[in-house]
């Protein structure tokens, strides 16, 4: 089985049923730090898989272990059903692109999109008609004869791609792909590479350490910090449900305030703010006594300027009020919940006239969107 | 006043250059005086101290033996430092900086000591007297040169351009030859180059290590120095330089040495 050629197979024909890549208790360790901590994950054929995370927190090193350019320590690695955990790099049929692109400099673009193509000793017409359709998928034809060097950025990139998709890999794997780009270009890339990626149905594993561009593109997101897996779930679950604290920080926006537990029936605690009582999951709160404080979290968008006769859950004062076009955003310094500033962000059209800096208004919480903590 | 400054600064710079060409300007001015003895500035013009350099006995067997050492000497050096710059560069082990060290020494360890070294070690093993003494030292002298010549080119070279060769499905076999290779060639070429011209130039250590059979140009030149003091030598430094600067120009004009001498992309 380690030794097997390279089945030439494309993608999706073959065993394996509907899990594309499979780790089980995956360690890696490098001396004595510890990369990678007994990490399982199943990702599911055709999706958009993140690995989401700071520096350092092991999604490199994962993706590298999937690629094969790494050996795991202990656990084991299955692509398509087949165990690859010893497999070496260049039978494992993966498509990857860098951060840098890593184009060959002294090739043509069509002598990079060609290379794995040559490395398989595809026949020339063959070869011909699916460099062609690689480079009219990025929309690159007419290119073939430039060096990486006379091409921009985005251009690059689209190289990068080709090169890796024209082999039909039976997984993408891309390393933090838009951070080398400028902010106007990674919006259209994002989107051009989403519809790429959902035309062929390719199964892509995807590493960044930039939230919002995981909440934009993913199926699903893993949360990595410390060498683990805090959380695996579509965007949405992530966002609104986090696991733990750490997920709820990293992932976009949160507002930490001190509350106190009133009491826990079940799955679901009261969690009271001024004159405002919140409904919380209980699994968050785990070692916090009733009466005691906690971390109330809510999303920027989740807190409102109270009306007069609302419960407002504290009060504060207006420190700045920044407009952002879709929405307003309001930092409200209110001491008694919350050492740093409260950011309130309000729909434009629904505040037409926002309470100006100075203002003394009520907060309160829409709904029960909120998550606790115990405090830290 | 940037006027004046500029004035200034032009002239310090024409100074200094012309203080660095000095002695090729002077060389060059003596070997074409058709007088037999090496003054500054010449009489007359001629060429006829290079037909003498050239037909030289010597000299010719010279520079046979120089470009034999050299070829040699240059090549050696160039798969053993290439060796110990791939594993400088790829691996970590123990001693690797103690390795480091001694293979950078032949900086420290000045050429006549490298040169007796050499000759008393030939002397007592019995093959004082073959090109086998000479080329054995030199490799040693130049050494240093070609591994940090390929060390660097290394050091340039994007790891992530390997991988991804390999994720295309490139044996390492094949990746060495499409990718490494070929990225590495100004770096193994002009190695090469700077080591076949320290060694075509080396006269200290080779003064030690040749015999009259085996002895290279500048040990020719010095033999011959201490008995004559015509221009030919002027005649020989000429060609010497034209040969050298043809080279160079042509080497950098097909592979950018420009790039290999400083790490553009340290990582």
């Amino acid at each position: 089985m380690v030794s097997a050629p390279a089945a030439k197979t494309t993608s999706g024909t073959n065993g394996g049923g509907q899990v594309a890549v499979e780790l089980a208790s995956v360690t890696k360790r490098f001396g004595k730090i510890t990369a990678l901590d007994d990490v399982s994950l199943t990702v599911r054929r055709g999706e958009l898989l993140t690995l989401l995370g700071p520096s350092g927190c092991g999604k490199t090193t994962l993706l590298h272990l999937v690629a094969g350019f790494l050996m795991p320590d202990s656990g084991e690695i299955a692509i398509d059903g087949r165990r690859v955990t010893d497999v070496v790099a260049y039978r494992r049929e993966i498509g990857i692109m860098f951060q840098n692109y890593a184009l060959f400099p002294h090739m043509t673009v069509a002598g990079n999109v060609g290379y794995g193509l040559r490395m398989r000793r595809i026949a020339k017409p063959e070869m011909t008609r699916r460099m062609a359709d690689a480079l009219a998928l990025v929309k690159l034809a007419g290119l073939e004869d430039r060096k990486p060097r006379q091409l921009s950025g985005g251009q690059q990139q689209r190289v990068a791609l080709a090169r890796a998709l024209v082999i039909r890999p039976r997984v993408l794997l891309l390393d933090e792909p838009f951070s080398a780009l400028d902010r106007n270009l990674r919006g259209s890339i994002q989107v051009e590479l989403k519809e790429i990626q959902r035309k062929l149905g390719v199964t892509t594993i995807f590493v960044t350490h930039d939230q919002s561009e995981a909440l934009s593109l993913s199926d699903r997101i893993a949360v990595m910090a410390e060498g683990r897996i805090r959380q695996l779930d579509t965007p949405h679950e992530v966002y609104r449900h986090p696991a733990d604290r750490f997920v709820a920080s990293f992932i976009g926006d949160a507002n930490v305030l001190r509350a106190r537990l009133e009491r826990i029936e079940g799955s679901v605690a009261t969690v009271v703010l001024g004159a405002a009582r919140v409904a919380v999951p209980t699994r968050t709160l785990e070692g916090s006594a009733v009466g005691g404080a906690v971390d109330l979290f809510v999303r920027p968008e989740d807190v409102r300027v109270a009306a007069p006769d609302a419960v407002t859950a504290a009060h504060g004062i207006v420190a700045a009020q920044i407009y952002q076009g879709g929405h307003i955003d309001l930092y409200v310094d209110a001491p008694e919940v919350s050492s740093g500033r409260i950011l309130l962000r309000v729909p434009s059209h629904e505040a037409a006239s926002p309470p100006p800096p100075g203002t003394r208004i009520g907060i309160a919480l829409a709904g029960d969107v909120a998550i606790a903590f115990r405090s830290a | 006043m940037p006027n004046l400054l500029r004035l200034v600064g032009g002239a310090t710079v024409t100074a200094i250059l012309g203080f660095l060409l000095l002695p090729a300007v002077v060389v060059t001015l003596a070997a074409f005086n058709s007088r037999a003895i090496l003054s500054f500035p010449p009489e007359d013009w001629s060429w006829r101290w290079f037909i003498k350099a050239i037909a030289y006995d010597d000299f010719q067997a010279g520079v046979r033996n120089g470009l034999i050492v050299t070829a040699w000497a240059s090549s050696i050096a160039l798969v053993v430092g290439a060796a110990f710059a791939f594993a400088l560069d790829r691996y970590e082990f123990r001693l690797k900086r103690t390795l480091e060290t001694v293979l950078l020494s032949p900086l420290v360890v000045p050429h006549f000591t490298i040169g007796l070294g050499f000759l008393i070690l030939a002397a007592q093993l019995g093959f004082a007297r073959g090109y086998a003494v000479v080329v054995a030292c030199h490799v040693v002298l130049v050494l240093p040169f070609v591994l940090r010549s390929v060390y660097i080119s290394l050091r340039n070279l994007d790891p992530r351009l390997e991988l991804a060769a390999a994720s295309l499905g490139a044996p390492p076999d094949r990746v060495l030859i499409t990718v490494t290779l070929p990225l590495l060639l100004p770096g193994l070429v002009s190695g090469w180059m700077f080591a076949a011209i320290l060694s075509f130039n080396e006269f200290t250590a080779s003064l030690f290590v040749t015999v009259q059979r085996t002895q290279t140009l500048p040990v020719a030149l010095y033999n011959y120095v201490r008995e004559y003091a015509d221009p030919s030598m002027a005649a020989i430094s000429v060609m010497y330089i034209v040969a050298t600067a043809t080279v160079l120009t042509l080497a950098n004009a097909f592979l950018g040495l420009a790039k290999v001498l400083n790490v553009e992309h340290p990582r």
